[in-house]
């Protein structure tokens, strides 16, 4: 009887070692595949990953094609996709989670925003021109708009309808990561636990007190790792920012938000799908500054999370 | 490769030369010329008219040039809306797109710049096939063709499985294999390999020695190390692609014109109009140092002429809104 229990003790010590080593070769798995990832693009940019590449405009030759307008491009529109989807994102699901009864109109709202999350963003991309970018033709066309201010390439320029520029770039953005900043920030919000909000309450904090000193801090980190993963898919995004008619040849910076954009997505695209082999070493470049670039991002992302988390209540 | 390399450097120095000869004739006409120019359309003819407007940004460095890729049909539907200066296209108009320039009340001008040749590719190994007509083209790649291996195309052929590599459908290049090979109603089998990226067709081919594929003659001419060309029978002849067979247009029937269509009412703005006068003027050196191959010089001219007398719609399409056929230069007058 003794001896029984003993062994089956052992045969489960072996079967947890055994589960330990699976899940350490399935994380060394995702890692090389990284890795490899990463060396092969590394390998195949040298020569073109230098200086150059970020100051010169696209070219026909190999050797003098650059990034400089695919890389502001992205900086601007990314930019602008983050100012708008996160404080967005960040209020509907403080809505729904801390003001909204839960009712049938709630639960259709939020299954409808789980199902956007999965809508292909080639989508977003018509939805994008017609309702942004050509505002269905109420305001005219870009050649003869509407409304128009100043002069095009002043930073104060302003026009009606948007036309294919930046900021519909950003709001189009800003389209396909809201369901996802929305789903990761909910989830946020309900992991506070119930008895701080209760305690706040208490104490005679409004609801709003409550959510805007107790809830949110508490939720910051959860918010903001949403907004990193936001952001990562916005910067890869080829396809909507293609439909909305962002170009890809243009030989100057944005001036401002309705400035014509090309983003890196695009430039990388292209230039990979070249007959010429040297064109495919520069995508190989462009990508390691596209990474380089979401490193950014993410980074600033990742010191206010910290930020955050220090100021936690205890 | 290196032989390559040299020419590639011996035409950049050419380019460069005639670049400051021609600046330094005309400078004082364009530097301070302001004003924008919009493209967008085809990504085969972005090539060149990346070129055109990168060699166009040394003579006027203030005008902006941007140019898109939204696809042969994206490109349209912009143009249509009135969103853009000049549109792309790796084939002419259809009548539907042309029904709708019409009706918003918008003229154009339409201005071949370059020859593309459909390229029919095997693998190096591949020893039996040399030549091909247009009925064994038909055999291979028809809807409802039963050839699985090269023996049912030609019964001296080995029985290598046959192995079809086709561009994405969306693609112009694939609009007009399936023109010439299965006409106006009949259609292109769907087992083959599909790609939209036409690199994965050259890899494609290059390892598998039953594989036949077809792309624009650029990619072949980048990878001669790696893949055989076919040549194709034109009815009288058996003719290879390249740069001569395509211009005299004796590689038929697969040799494709490239064009750009330009609003009308832009070309009142000095920038466009001076974009495009360059743009006819440097299409051909710019074509084929992006692997394409220049018109003849007499096309050129018909187009120079055909600006100069604002000559609008296309030549493509006859009064009933049917498709012409035939060599561009006996369609394009």
């Amino acid at each position: 009887m003794n001896s029984k229990k003993k062994r089956n003790h052992s045969a489960k010590q072996i079967q947890d070692k055994l589960f330990i080593c699976f899940c350490v070769a399935v994380t060394f798995l995702s890692v090389s595949a990284l890795v490899v990832l990463l060396v092969t693009i590394a390998k195949q940019s040298v020569g073109h990953l230098d200086f150059d590449l970020l100051t010169s405009y696209p070219s026909r030759h190999p050797e003098k094609a650059g990034i400089k307008a695919a890389m502001w491009g992205t900086v601007w529109v990314c930019t602008i996709c983050v100012l708008i989807a996160i404080p967005i994102g960040t209020a509907t699901s403080i809505y729904l989670e801390e003001f909204a009864r839960k009712n049938k109109l709630t639960r259709f709202i939020e299954l409808n925003i789980s199902n956007l999350a999965g809508v292909p963003s080639i989508v977003y991309g018509i939805l994008g021109l017609t309702v942004f970018a050509r505002m269905f033709g109420v305001f005219g066309t870009v050649n003869d708009p509407f409304v128009e201010v100043g002069d095009p390439t002043s930073f104060w320029y302003f026009r009606l309808p948007l036309g294919s520029s930046i900021i519909v770039g950003g709001l189009t953005l800003a389209l396909v990561v809201l369901p996802i900043i929305i789903v990761s920030s909910r989830e946020a919000i309900r992991s506070v636990p119930n008895s701080l909000r209760e305690a706040s309450l208490a104490i005679g904090a409004t609801k709003w007190e409550t959510v805007r000193k107790v809830v949110l801090p508490q939720a910051a980190p959860g918010i903001l790792t949403g907004a990193i993963l936001s952001t990562s898919r916005a910067i890869g995004e080829a396809a909507p920012l293609l439909v909305i008619g962002g170009f890809l040849f243009i030989r100057f910076t944005p001036a401002n938000v309705f400035d014509d954009f090309t983003a890196m997505p695009l430039q990388i695209y292209n230039w990979a799908s070249r007959p010429q082999e040297e064109f495919h070493a520069v995508a190989a470049a462009a990508i390691i500054v596209l990474l380089i670039l979401l490193l950014l991002f993410n980074g600033t992302a990742a010191i206010i999370r910290y930020k955050f988390q220090k100021v936690k209540i205890k | 490769m290196t032989n390559i390399k040299m020419t590639n450097k011996q035409l950049l120095l050419t380019t460069i030369l005639t670049a400051f000869v021609g600046t330094s004739a005309i400078a004082n006409d364009n530097s301070k010329l302001r004003g924008s120019v919009k493209i967008d359309g085809s990504s085969t003819v972005y090539p060149i008219t990346e070129a055109v407007a990168e060699e166009f940004a040394e003579e006027a460095p203030r005008v902006r040039v941007t140019v898109g890729i939204s696809g042969t049909g994206g490109g349209f539907k912009r143009f249509s809306a009135g969103e853009i200066d000049i549109s792309d296209a790796s084939r002419p108009i259809k009548a539907t797109e042309e029904k709708v320039c019409t009706e918003a009340g918008l003229e154009f001008i339409e201005v071949p710049v370059a020859y593309d040749g459909l390229t029919i590719v095997v693998n190096k190994e591949n020893d039996w096939c040399n030549a091909l007509t247009v009925d064994q083209i038909k055999k291979m790649f028809l809807d409802g063709s039963t050839a699985k291996t090269w023996q049912d195309i030609d019964s001296s052929w080995p029985a290598m499985p046959l192995k079809l590599y086709s561009p994405g459908t969306d693609s112009g290049t694939f609009d007009y294999f399936k023109e010439v090979v299965a006409g106006k109603t009949g259609s292109i089998r769907s087992d083959m390999s599909v790609s939209e990226d036409d690199n994965v067709l050259v890899r494609g081919v290059a390892g598998d020695k039953g594989g036949i594929g077809f792309f624009g003659c650029a990619y072949f001419f980048e990878n001669t190390d790696k893949l055989k060309a076919v040549a194709v029978h034109n009815g009288t002849a058996n003719v290879m692609p390249n740069s001569e067979s395509i211009e005299s247009g004796e590689y038929a029937p697969f040799s494709r014109p490239l064009f750009i269509y330009v609003n009308k009412e832009a070309l009142a703005k000095p920038a466009v109009k001076i974009f495009v006068d360059y743009y006819i003027d440097n299409a051909g050196d710019m074509a084929e140092e992006v692997g394409y191959v220049r018109l003849p010089e007499d096309i050129y001219n018909r187009v120079r002429s055909n600006i100069a007398t604002m000559k609008t719609g296309t030549q493509f399409l006859d009064d009933e809104g049917e498709k012409v056929h035939g060599a561009l230069a006996a369609v394009y007058k």
